[in-house]
Order: C-alpha cells, then sequence, then structure tokens
C-alpha cells in the first residue's frame, strides 16, 4: 500500500507535475505565445486530425475485421487472430520505417499511386497510415467480446418478425455494439494523438506541413527551449486527460445501457 | 439444390465482400510491412544482415535493450503485485484516482514521458545542478532509459492483475491466515497461483514494450552510439544515415521478437481462455 503509493509519486505523479511547474515558469502572454504560435497549431492540426481520420479507418475496418473473426469461417483464421496484435508488440521504430519504405514512391504500394500522382509517404496521408497501423488492434479488440456475446436469439427473434438480414443489423446488432464500438474507436484516437515513433519517418517532419505535436517537443528539447516543450507537452497532456475522461464516460454510459 | 440460408447468417455475396476488404486491409497495413523487413534486411544477402547484427555498435545496442528490459519487467512485477494487491484487497478513499494514476502512462505521448524525467534530472532539471555536483548521471545515460521505459510500461503488470485479484476476493486469503498460514505463505500458496497466467501475460507485453520503446528512450538517452543506443534507436540511426541493410537487419531482430511475443500469447490464451479486454 505505501510502496505503492510511493512509487507512484515518484515515477508518475512528481515528474508529471515537473512539466505543469516549467510551464508556468512563463507569464501568461509568453505560455498563449509558446502553446498556439501558427507553427504548434499547424502541428496540433496534424496531430489531431489524422489521428481522428486514422481512428474512423480503424473504426470501419475494426467492426468488419472482428465480425469475420467471430462468425466466419476461412482459411488462416488463427493466424489473422494472432497478427492483429502485431502493432502492439512490434516496436514503432521498426514500424516507422517498414511503412515508410512500403508506401514511399519506389516502395511495393507507394509505386502503385505514384503514376497517378498521389505520395503517400512523407505527406499527411504517410501519418495517417502509420496512425492506423498503430491504432488497429483497439477497435477489434474491444469489440470482440461484445460480438461473442450477442444473443442469437435476438437475431433470430427479428428474423423471424420478417426483418431482412440488412435491418437486423442496422436495428438490432449494430446498437448493441455501439458503446464498444466508440471505446475502441476512442482508445485508437488516444493511443495516436500521442504516437512518435511509427510517424516520425514516414511524416517528412516539414515544418507547417507534416510536423507532429510530439516531434514539435523534440524540436523544441533540442534548442534547450525547455519551457516551450512544457508546453506543448501541457497542452497534449490535457487532451490525454480529456481522452481518459470521454473513455471513462462512454464505458459508464455503456454499462447503464447493458442494466 | 443448395441448402437455404440460416436467417442469421450473412448471404455469400456479404461474406466474399467484407472478407476481400478485410483481407485487403490487413496486408496493406500489417502484412506487407512485415514482409518489407525481411526483404530489406536481406536485400544483399543473408551475410550482410547477419554483419549488421554482430558488428559492435549493435552487439552494445542489443546488451543494452537486454539490461533495460532486465531492470524493467522485475520492477513492474513487484510494483504491480502491490498496487494490483492494494487495490483489490483494501478500502481507501481515493481508488479510483489511484488507478487512473496507474492507467495514465497509456495515454501519455512516450515523448511526453521522456520530457518529464529531463525536467526533473536533466542539467537544468530540478536535480540538475546536485547530480552535477555528485557526478551522478542520469539524462543521456543509462538511468535515465531504465526509468523513461519503466514509465511506458508501468501499467502492463498491474492492469492484468488488478481485475483477476478483485474476482478472487479476500476470501481465501482471510481462510489461510486464520489456519496460521503467515502473510508470504499466504500469498505463495493461495494468491500466486491464482494470478500467475495473468502476471505472467503482463510480464509479455511489458518486456515486448520496454525491448522496443521508442520515443520516451529517445529523447533521454543522447543517440551516444555504443553507450546509450537501445536496439530500436539503432535502427534510426542506421537508417537516417542510409544504412537500409543495416536498419532492417536490427529491425528483423526486433520482428522476430515481436513474434514469439504474438506466439507465446496465443498460447497464454489457450491455457486460460477468458476474454480479455482490448486494452494496451
Amino acid at each position: 500500500m505505501g510502496v505503492t503509493l510511493t512509487i507512484l509519486s515518484l515515477i508518475v505523479l512528481i515528474p508529471l507535475s515537473a512539466v505543469a511547474l516549467k510551464a508556468s515558469e512563463q507569464t501568461f502572454p509568453e505560455f498563449l505565445q509558446a502553446a498556439f504560435n501558427e507553427r504548434a497549431l499547424t502541428a496540433y492540426r496534424l496531430s489531431f486530425g489524422a489521428a481522428f481520420i486514422a481512428a474512423i479507418i480503424n473504426g470501419v475496418f475494426g467492426v468488419l475485421t472482428a465480425w469475420a473473426l467471430i462468425r466466419y469461417q476461412f482459411p488462416f483464421k488463427s493466424l489473422v487472430n494472432g497478427i492483429i496484435d502485431l502493432p502492439f508488440a512490434l516496436p514503432t521504430a521498426v514500424a516507422g520505417i517498414a511503412l515508410a519504405t512500403l508506401y514511399a514512391p519506389n516502395g511495393w504500394i507507394g509505386a502503385l499511386f505514384a503514376p497517378a500522382g498521389i505520395k503517400i509517404a512523407y505527406t499527411p496521408l504517410g501519418v495517417v497510415i502509420a496512425l492506423t497501423f498503430i491504432g488497429l488492434p483497439f477497435v477489434v479488440r474491444t469489440l470482440e467480446p461484445v460480438m461473442r456475446d450477442l444473443a442469437a436469439d435476438v437475431e433470430e427473434a427479428a428474423a423471424s418478425l420478417g426483418a431482412n438480414r440488412f435491418d437486423t443489423i442496422l436495428r438490432v446488432i449494430l446498437p448493441a455494439l455501439g458503446p464498444a464500438w466508440l471505446t475502441g474507436i476512442a482508445l485508437a484516437f488516444a493511443r495516436a494523438v500521442g504516437e512518435y515513433g511509427s510517424v516520425i519517418f514516414i511524416a517528412g517532419n516539414m515544418p507547417y506541413k507534416s510536423e507532429i505535436a510530439p516531434l514539435l517537443i523534440t524540436i523544441e528539447l533540442e534548442q534547450y527551449d525547455y519551457a516551450g516543450a512544457a508546453t506543448i507537452a501541457v497542452v497534449m497532456l490535457a487532451v490525454s486527460f480529456l481522452m481518459l475522461f470521454v473513455i471513462n464516460a462512454i464505458q459508464a454510459w455503456a454499462r447503464r445501457l447493458g442494466q | 439444390m443448395s441448402r437455404l440460408r440460416h436467417p442469421t447468417e450473412d448471404p455469400v455475396w456479404a461474406k466474399v465482400v467484407i472478407l476481400t476488404l478485410v483481407g485487403l486491409f490487413l496486408v496493406c497495413v500489417l502484412i506487407l510491412p512485415l514482409i518489407t523487413v525481411f526483404f530489406e534486411a536481406t536485400r544483399k544477402g543473408l551475410p550482410a544482415a547477419l554483419e549488421a547484427i554482430q558488428n559492435e555498435d549493435a552487439r552494445a545496442a542489443i546488451k543494452l535493450t537486454l539490461i533495460t528490459a532486465a531492470i524493467t519487467v522485475p520492477f513492474n512485477v513487484v510494483f504491480g503485485l502491490c498496487a494490483s494487491w492494494a487495490i483489490a484487497k483494501y478500502e481507501f478513499p481515493l481508488k479510483p484516482f489511484l488507478i487512473t494514476l496507474i492507467d495514465l502512462p497509456f495515454s501519455v505521448s512516450p515523448v511526453v514521458a521522456g520530457l518529464i524525467y529531463v525536467l526533473v534530472f536533466g542539467a537544468q532539471g530540478w536535480f540538475g545542478p546536485w547530480l552535477l555536483d555528485h557526478d551522478i548521471k542520469i539524462i543521456f545515460a543509462v538511468p535515465g532509459i531504465v526509468l523513461a521505459t519503466i514509465f511506458v510500461t508501468f501499467p502492463f503488470v498491474a492492469r492484468e492483475l488488478i481485475p483477476l485479484m478483485q474476482e478472487q476476493g479476500v476470501d481465501e486469503e482471510e481462510a489461510a491466515v486464520s489456519m496460521g498460514a503467515s502473510g508470504l505463505r499466504t500469498f505463495w500458496s493461495v494468491t500466486a497461483p491464482n494470478v500467475r497466467w495473468g502476471l505472467l501475460y503482463g510480464v509479455l507485453l511489458c518486456n515486448a514494450r520496454a525491448m522496443g520503446e521508442f520515443g520516451a528512450v529517445s529523447v533521454v538517452s543522447g543517440h551516444i552510439r555504443g553507450l546509450t543506443n537501445t536496439m530500436p534507436l539503432h535502427v534510426e540511426i542506421l537508417y537516417n544515415e542510409y544504412d537500409f541493410v543495416g536498419a532492417f537487419a536490427v529491425a528483423a531482430l526486433l520482428c522476430l521478437l515481436a513474434i514469439v511475443t504474438l506466439v507465446l500469447k496465443a498460447l497464454l490464451e489457450l491455457v486460460q481462455p477468458q476474454s480479455r479486454p482490448g486494452r494496451h
């Protein structure tokens, strides 16, 4: 008990408060300037925007993947099931260089799009790809247990009352999945917003163009602008807390629905 | 005559469309990247790849990664046991706050995780001058790397154990204690057998993350070759120097680690089949 609290304070609480204190060493206008200057704003826009798009992509493909894994039989199913967790196990730097190589204009996938004039790696599109990779397991793994517990008799009842398959999915299955689906998307988003390792290799890192917020922190650190780095960290931490709050709210809502 | 479709079964065309979409998605996002790593690593033949993971800098990086994991994992096992024990077996105020704190590293950007230790222990940080006076190096040295790694892997073991211990309740331990078992004996004979698979699962994920962490470690390491370079950082340096065979050879080693982790994880799920919430 005492050990737990001591370690938690030493490793999590005190260092975290250092960020807030460092950021508060500036005057308020200085803080605003460091937190919301043009370059920082573009970085947030990219980090949050790309994370949002990636979370939506994972929402769509995650529900299809989970559905296929629970309901269908297909070859190599257990292999596919295992590889879903790859983004949890694979170091982000490895994912970063692999995706950058694959989606570069001369890479296996990048070369397919290059003739059409579409560049994926070294553009915001590449950031979306990396964040999709990193968030992929969240939606699938939060949906799976709920889908497994989905009672077949409800679907049968809907079908026997004359609903076609489309209606059953739209009105019976999807509403039941709603809270878990949202939780998965929110978890994928929360993870993607702060992601660094897999993104920096594929992003291109051009100021005002393809620079993510965590990268801006490292750049300011390299310039010994500790207050500036801490300021952006405070903004990102605020978003992390907000996401934790949102996820808890979704889960509380899901529990109320379940009762 | 074809068999009639069961009303809760999807029509064949829907199955084909969904499986194709899912297959394409997984191939583009998961499978091709994995193949790319091994393909690029062996582009100049296997000997070149093997050379790249056996030279001095690579060996130093592998060693540092192993040392980091060897300190981080046992630390988090001890902490995870303490924390889950405190949360599951005792009632006290601020408990939700404590759980949130344990969860926090999951939602903090790894770069921020590194930054906080620079602000505390760095040359301009709180303890910076004191550490300098006593000639202790934490930032841009191994202790900083270990600290940052502990931070990002903090929740893995505790998160696995808390629900298991809560489910188990305190009855069995109370029975053991009332029959005269010591605290340690109670733990080994009553508590430990119930949580061992969950503990192993947590250790597995914690280890994978500890060996693969990039963002947090990159901020505190200083990238000194042969000294403060872990394997993921070594990958970055080689890649930025356009030594692609070298970068992908070390990356392939990390991929093998990830694959071993996934196989062990699948085996653990066979031993202890229960649905796991999709966290971490």
